[in-house]
């Protein structure tokens, strides 16, 4: 995974609440079998709007969304993750997300940004001009009108976004721990864990 | 010595690998769940890094989303093939992956092949206080057993296939308490939309919610699966009930359940993981039986609920400004106006399946409803699918096909069908649908579909009128 630091460019300013995970990748798209070209059909729905922010050219290759509460509910699928990756998103500011695209946006190594929503509407007024600031190390949103807004992170995840590591590999370092675990479990819950239960 | 815990830290607790200073926690995961569809990158993934799966007896995969439900082998039971391409190479992605990986694979023509979330619970492969992932966000429909259930991304798929744990911290708690006795006509599909209407589609969120309440006690174990699997649609990641005699009967003598002495001493566990009187919950919501009513959706979250006496509502009524954004772009694509009344809406599709509504109990309520009534002119297209082949079976020795037939419903084979657009089971764009499945988003149903969620019974009473109907009346 590529590591996360900065990141600095313009921001489509979506302010939408709910926005799901059926309208950041639709159904018809999950049929493949490969992560890469989703970015095609990332916000089909949505750019039907005429007048959307992912077809104004003002914001063409922005690498930040902003968005209003709840942002990725919905569906499980992480195609969302990757077709908002595959379109050159890098961040997303919003004052909630489903925890279960938050994960898979941290998995990826996009970079989901929970503000308040006074500062999301800032956000939102100066995305229409100008660029916008994510500073990861030091937890700052920042923009050249003095605004600055402080981030909370998991440590965690700041440390594997920061660099980029492998979570399966740092998992698989414990493997003693879980084969003793494993061990504990068989013993107390045999029928959960022994041969032929499941 | 700790104190009173919930039903959820219990689990937790005897799930936990290893703790980190930070609060992270590695949890085993006892049981997985595989599809066809979050899984080939998972697969992927483990190919490029060499990876094998770790415990390959605890996971169990059924293809579901993408298979058609019309008939899948020919007169003489020669596999039909399956027209879509990409669908068709998903699906065989994973009937070759999973041999590969020592995987457990139930297959399209087998009879147990049915929606992950009615196989799991119905080959006892599901399980109380056991941890249950599965890459699909309705795997919360699991905790009605009183596992702790949850729906997880690709790369979380490839982590639990690798590892069999999962790196998590510990949710907040909500205890969702509904008292009191339903009314005629009021399902648990009616008692879910009401709690999804009340607590908002993001209100869960970060929470693990355990619904309790007479209500709930008194509701049969499928009853509690349609409450459970909509867990999610109050954001909330997993939705637990309480394991109780019910429940073991249900699990008893199903395949892979456990038998003999293994059960007794499951028993006796699972006896014990019912929250502790005096737990606390982070935070509690309160439903009471007497207020909850047949209840369909205006909009395209499923938070948009309304008693199907009731209207479309003015978005200018909601006081928050996304809020009332929100709304009048989902009544724009729903093509409704405000103060509409429900029951005037036209449905030309009806659909009556997906994980949420396709037990036997739900094939029962609508057939109920349908026995010795016909379609309406209006209505096009009227599916009936079943959630897994032994639930086709059933309602067959049953006699409901014919009534569902003889209804001018047709009588599909199992899968996840016009619940999402992914198989060629989809409501034409600009068509309404009177729908059992849990999500009515923006082209959930297929390109410019517009859902509107109800019960088995409400959809049957829909197909026979042609436009929302209140089932009370219609059966009164
Ligand atoms: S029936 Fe619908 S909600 Fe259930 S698993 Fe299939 S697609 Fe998902």
């Amino acid at each position: 995974m590529d590591k996360v630091s900065v990141i600095d460019g313009r921001a489509y300013p979506l302010g939408l609440k709910n926005v799901d995970t059926d309208m950041i990748i639709a159904a018809e798209w999950l049929k493949t079998t490969s992560r890469a070209g989703l970015g095609a059909g990332a916000f089909e729905r949505l750019r039907k709007d005429p007048g959307n922010v992912f077809d104004d050219p003002e914001y063409a290759g922005a690498p930040i969304v902003i968005a209003g509460d709840n942002f990725g509910c919905g569906s499980s699928r992480e195609h969302a993750a990757w077709a908002m990756l595959d379109m050159g998103l890098k961040a997303v500011i919003a004052p909630s997300y489903s925890d279960i695209f938050s994960s898979n946006a941290f998995k990826n190594g996009i970079l989901a940004v929970v503000l308040p929503q006074e500062a999301i509407d800032r956000l939102m007024e100066v995305a229409k001009t100008d660029p916008i600031h994510i500073d990861l190390e030091h937890q700052t949103v920042t923009t050249r009108f003095q605004d600055r807004f402080t981030f909370e992170i998991d440590p965690f995840r700041k440390h594997c976004l920061m660099e980029g590591l492998d979570e399966i590999g740092l998992t698989l370092t414990m493997d003693a721990q879980i084969a003793t675990f494993e061990n504990k479990a068989a013993a107390e819950r045999p029928w959960m864990m022994g041969e032929g239960s499941a | 010595m700790t104190g009173p815990r919930t039903l959820y830290e219990k689990i937790w607790d005897s799930h936990v690998v290893e703790k980190r200073d930070d609060g992270t926690c590695l949890i085993y995961i006892d049981r997985h769940l595989v599809h066809e569809v979050t899984s080939p990158q998972a697969f992927e993934g483990l190919r490029a890094t060499g990876r094998k799966v770790r415990r390959p007896d605890l996971t169990l995969a059924v293809p579901d989303h993408n298979l058609p439900t019309t008939p899948r082998v020919d007169a003489e039971g020669r596999r039909l093939p399956i027209a879509d391409a990409m669908s068709a190479q998903q699906l065989a992605a994973l009937e070759q992956n999973a041999p590969a990986f020592g995987i457990r694979y139930i297959d399209a023509i087998d009879r147990e092949q049915g929606i992950v979330h009615v196989v799991g619970p119905e080959q006892g492969f599901t399980l109380p206080g056991c941890t249950l992932v599965c890459g699909d966000s309705h795997t919360a429909a699991h905790g009605a057993l009183g596992a702790l259930a949850f729906g997880i991304g690709t790369s979380e798929v490839e982590h639990v296939l690798a590892t069999q744990t999962l790196l998590l911290k510990q949710s907040k708690t909500m205890e969702i308490r509904v008292e009191g006795t339903l009314g005629f006509g009021v399902s648990p599909k009616d008692v879910i939309l009401a709690i999804v209407g009340r607590v908002g589609a993001a209100g869960g969120t970060g929470y693990v919610v355990e619904y309790t309440g007479s209500v709930i006690r008194d509701m049969s174990i499928e009853g509690r699966l349609t409450i459970s699997n909509m867990a999610i649609e109050h954001g909330a990641r997993s939705g637990l009930i309480a394991p109780d005699e019910k429940t073991f009967a249900y699990l008893k003598g199903r395949p892979m359940a456990p038998s003999g002495a293994d059960w007794e001493a499951a028993v006796k566990w699972w006896q014990t993981l019912a929250t502790d009187p005096g737990a606390q919950y982070d935070r509690v919501v309160l439903l009471d039986a007497a207020d909850i009513v047949p209840n369909v959706t205006w909009g395209t979250s499923p938070e948009d609920v309304v008693p199907v006496t009731g209207a479309v509502p003015d978005p200018e009524s909601f006081a928050d400004a996304s809020k009332r954004e929100a709304a009048k772009k989902s009544l724009d694509y729903m093509g409704l106006v405000p103060g509409t009344r429900m029951q005037d809406v036209v449905v030309e599709n009806i659909f009556i399946g997906s994980c949420t509504n396709s037990r036997i109990e739900d094939l029962r309520a609508a057939a109920h409803v349908l026995r010795g009534r016909h379609i309406a002119n209006g209505v096009k297209q009227a599916l009936v699918v079943p959630g897994s082949g032994l639930v086709k079976y059933q309602a067959e020795q049953e006699g409901l096909d014919r009534v569902f037939r003889e209804a001018g419903f047709e009588w599909r084979e199992p899968g996840c069908s016009a619940c999402l657009g992914m198989n060629p089971d989809k409501v034409p764009s600009g068509e309404r649908c009177a729908s059992t499945s849990n999500r009515n988003f923006m082209g959930r149903q297929g390109p410019g579909a517009r859902t509107h969620l109800l019960s088995p019974a409400m959809a049957a009473a829909a197909a026979v009128t042609g436009r929302l109907t209140d089932v009370r009346e219609l059966m009164g």
